[in-house]
């Protein structure tokens, strides 16, 4: 990654180019709720916080290690699952315990569960890697529901936040608090994980994840770096599962089973795997697209799982590396020569997928709908789903819009190249 | 007595059809290097085409039809979306796969709905075969051994017989040299993934009727089958065969008797609890063989790989 050949040996020192991003974000954190006050908005942004945690930790894995979970819930499931205990077993006895730091409980026992999955499925990584980690999440999925005693059966277990003491008078009552109390931990989190990232261990983790051969002979162990990537990714886990089970009081099975794990994957890889960040811009995408535009239409995942899938086949460096591939340009001072290749391509293309979309929609309309219910709304036109028309119409928006992207597809790869033209190498895109 | 000879076929037939889809994934495994995650989404698929089949041509046109109908999906399938992932590596072509089984779903759900199927078991085999004190063996379970047997064989023939299998062999340890000796290396993977896409289509027909088809049938078989290949071993047919058998009888067999994880325990020498209601263990007292049947392969996974990582018959580490 060209990232990390531009730092020079070591730096020690903050410099402000450090400091900056990390104070930005926290001052983008500390406005947010005051710009969307409203109730549903805050538990939306509760909601991403969480997830970007969460997309953060599996990201040590995938893309910083180069391991693919398949059953990374069970580790916030696990935080979450003793979170709830705590805060249960606080109420009952009336420990000490302020609710802030709840989330490091949440933290350990996902570290734990980690300690001993990891004690035998980070021997290898790849394809044997991923197999385990589905078997073992498959199992702790399975077992949710048979050791009722620990995980609750199917209703789950569920607890109150705001038991004990007031937090320096702060009660946990309003959703506001705990959007403050999640934005801390988001920040905290993301900061701890990406100063791994830059520690020796974080960086030999790269190693490893490129060539672990040649890693072995400078004289690392590749488990033993790959054993210490998985405990930190399943400490931090475990903290978004702590922060889940005071989000919202209640883990269930569906925390910690392969859905969960599978919706983790496809955020970190659609946001992008390559670059620290690249997980934030999926988990803050994939929530808005789950609220939103499942509000919209009933076949969103279909959408979705089509998005992932083309991701994967032509940008396999998700948003994050698409974004990437545009500094080279930029240093260059020519991003304004993209511009108009730019419009001419993505807004038929756009059109053409709009259109593709509307077939779809009025298929599924006509099939699905009651009786008698023939008329539906899209993109804000009303007409008869069942009349040959607007089927026609979608048809030929989606054939023309595509048409017209393919057609100028050329003239854009050709101002792509003119844009990048520059005698250093060629900077690499962001791997996966 | 009796029971336990039930019981064996049970767990045979649930057992061939295991191993229906584990061969062509394990076939393909050992000659790609890719795990194919939408195996069981092919199987899935094989069922839904098989039923849309038989409401205009009847069971028969659709077992003959909708295989290779599969077959031929999961061959585009590779040519035009694996062949492109593959330059970027093991791990996203198993994300692709993995992509493919989410989008597979979604597309069933899409054209068929969420409901199940009234896809059902042709009239000729709607009759008892034989009994065995009692128990009746219906004929569709006989028709489905000797199904997946035969395919068996056929497969095994193919593959240690013919030419077509040598070349296959050869391939799957020597890429490079087969290709030098003029053979179209990349046309046998795409063949070898048809095929086995193709079985899992096979698997999905016959099995559609009896395990219902319904938009979540590959996710249960889909890690199962995952779980028969590490088992049997990584890329090993005979592995695959006996670990599908194992499975299938292990997980008919804690059907089928109700083990008491208490009885266990006291003939070990613990005592119970005093109030078993109450305690933090009563899960650990309480469970019983049918409760964890279906989590019992599992099991056997994480144990294969603690103490055998080759898994049963595996050359490779798994």
């Amino acid at each position: 990654m060209s990232e990390i050949a531009r730092i020079p040996g070591r730096n020690a020192g903050l410099t402000p180019g450090m400091v900056l991003p990390w104070a930005l974000a926290a001052l983008f954190l500390a406005v947010m709720p005051l710009i969307f006050a409203s109730n549903s908005a805050i538990t939306i942004m509760n909601q991403m916080a969480i997830t970007i945690i969460f997309a953060l930790a599996y990201n040590m894995l995938l893309g910083q290690g180069g391991m693919l979970s398949f059953g990374h819930a069970i580790f916030m499931g696990m935080g979450g699952f003793m979170s709830v205990h705590i805060m249960n077993w606080v109420e009952r006895y009336e420990l000490p315990l302020p609710l802030p730091l709840l989330p490091v409980f949440g933290g350990l026992s996902g570290l734990a569960l980690a300690i001993v999955v990891g004690s035998f499925s980070t021997r290898k990584a790849g394809t044997v890697f991923a197999m385990i980690s589905l078997g073992v999440g498959e199992l702790v999925a399975a077992s949710s529901v048979i050791i009722v005693a620990f995980f609750g059966g199917e209703e789950g277990v569920s607890g109150d936040r705001t038991y004990g003491l007031p937090f320096f008078g702060i009660e946990f009552l309003r959703q506001i608090e705990v959007y403050y109390l999640t934005a801390a931990w988001l920040l905290i989190s993301a900061l701890l994980m990406y100063l791994w990232s830059r520690t020796p261990l974080g960086r030999m983790a790269n190693a490893v994840r490129d060539n672990p051969e040649r890693a072995e002979f400078v004289g690392y162990s590749a488990r033993w770096v790959r054993f210490h990537s998985f405990c930190a990714s399943g400490f931090f886990a475990g903290i978004a599962g702590g922060l889940f089970a005071i989000n919202y009081e209640i883990v269930t099975e569906e925390n910690l089973n392969l859905a969960q794990s599978g919706a983790i994957l496809l955020i970190t890889f659609l946001g992008g795997a390559g670059f620290f960040f690249g997980p934030i811009i999926g988990a803050v995408l994939f929530t808005l697209l789950q609220t939103v535009l499942s509000l919209h239409t009933d076949i969103w995942q279909l959408y979705l799982g089509a998005l992932f899938v083309m991701t994967v086949m032509y940008f396999p460096g998700g948003l994050a590396g698409v974004l990437m591939m545009h500094v080279v340009p930029a240093r260059l001072g020519r991003l304004h020569m993209l511009v108009m290749p730019y419009l001419r391509t993505l807004l038929p293309a756009a059109i053409g997928i709009a259109g593709l979309a509307g077939v779809l929609e009025i298929i599924f309309h006509r099939r699905n709908m009651a009786t008698g219910d023939e008329e539906m709304t899209l993109f804000w036109i009303t007409f008869d789903s069942t009349s040959p028309w607007p089927l026609a119409i979608a048809l030929g928006v989606a054939a023309i819009g595509i048409w017209i992207a393919r057609r100028t597809a050329p003239a854009l790869r050709e101002a792509w190249e003119a844009a990048n033209r520059i005698d250093l190498p060629p900077s690499s895109e962001g791997r996966p | 007595m009796e029971l336990v000879l039930v019981n064996l076929i049970d767990g045979l037939v649930t057992g061939l059809l295991l191993f229906m889809l584990s061969a062509g994934l394990t076939l393909i495994f050992s000659m790609m290097g890719v795990l194919n995650f939408a195996h069981a989404s092919f199987y899935m698929l094989g069922a839904y085409f098989a039923y849309q089949i038989s409401v205009y041509m009847g069971f028969w046109m659709g077992l003959l039809i909708a295989p290779p109908l599969v077959g031929v999906l999961g061959a585009l399938v590779e040519r035009y979306g694996l062949r492109k992932v593959h330059q970027y590596g093991h791990v996203p072509e198993l994300i692709f796969t993995f992509g493919l089984a989410l989008l597979i779903e979604e597309v069933v759900q899409f054209v068929w709905g969420r409901d199940t199927m009234p896809y059902d078991i042709p009239e000729i085999l709607r009759f008892t075969a034989f009994s065995i004190s009692g128990y009746a063996i219906p004929a569709y379970k006989i028709f489905m051994i000797f199904t997946s047997v035969a395919i068996f064989v056929v497969l095994l023939w193919v593959l240690t017989r013919t030419r077509v299998g040598m070349i296959i062999q050869a391939a799957l340890s020597h890429p490079q040299t087969v290709e030098a000796l003029g053979h179209n290396v990349p046309l046998v993977f795409m063949g070898v993934f048809g095929v086995g896409t193709a079985l899992a289509g096979v698997a999905g027909v016959i099995a559609g009727p009896v395990l219902s088809t319904f938009p979540g049938m590959a996710v249960v078989l889909g890690s199962i089958v995952f779980v028969t290949i590490v088992i049997g071993g990584l890329g090993s047919l005979w592995g695959a065969l006996v670990a599908s058998l194992l499975i299938g009888w292990l997980t008919t067999f804690a059907k089928a008797y109700n083990i008491r994880a208490a009885d266990i325990l006291t003939s070990l020498g613990l005592t119970p609890p005093a109030n078993v209601e109450e305690s933090i263990w009563r899960d650990i007292w309480t469970v019983t063989s049918p409760q964890i049947a279906d989590i019992l392969p599992y099991i056997l996974m994480v144990l294969i790989l603690v103490f055998r990582p080759h898994g049963l018959f595996g050359k490779r580490d798994a």
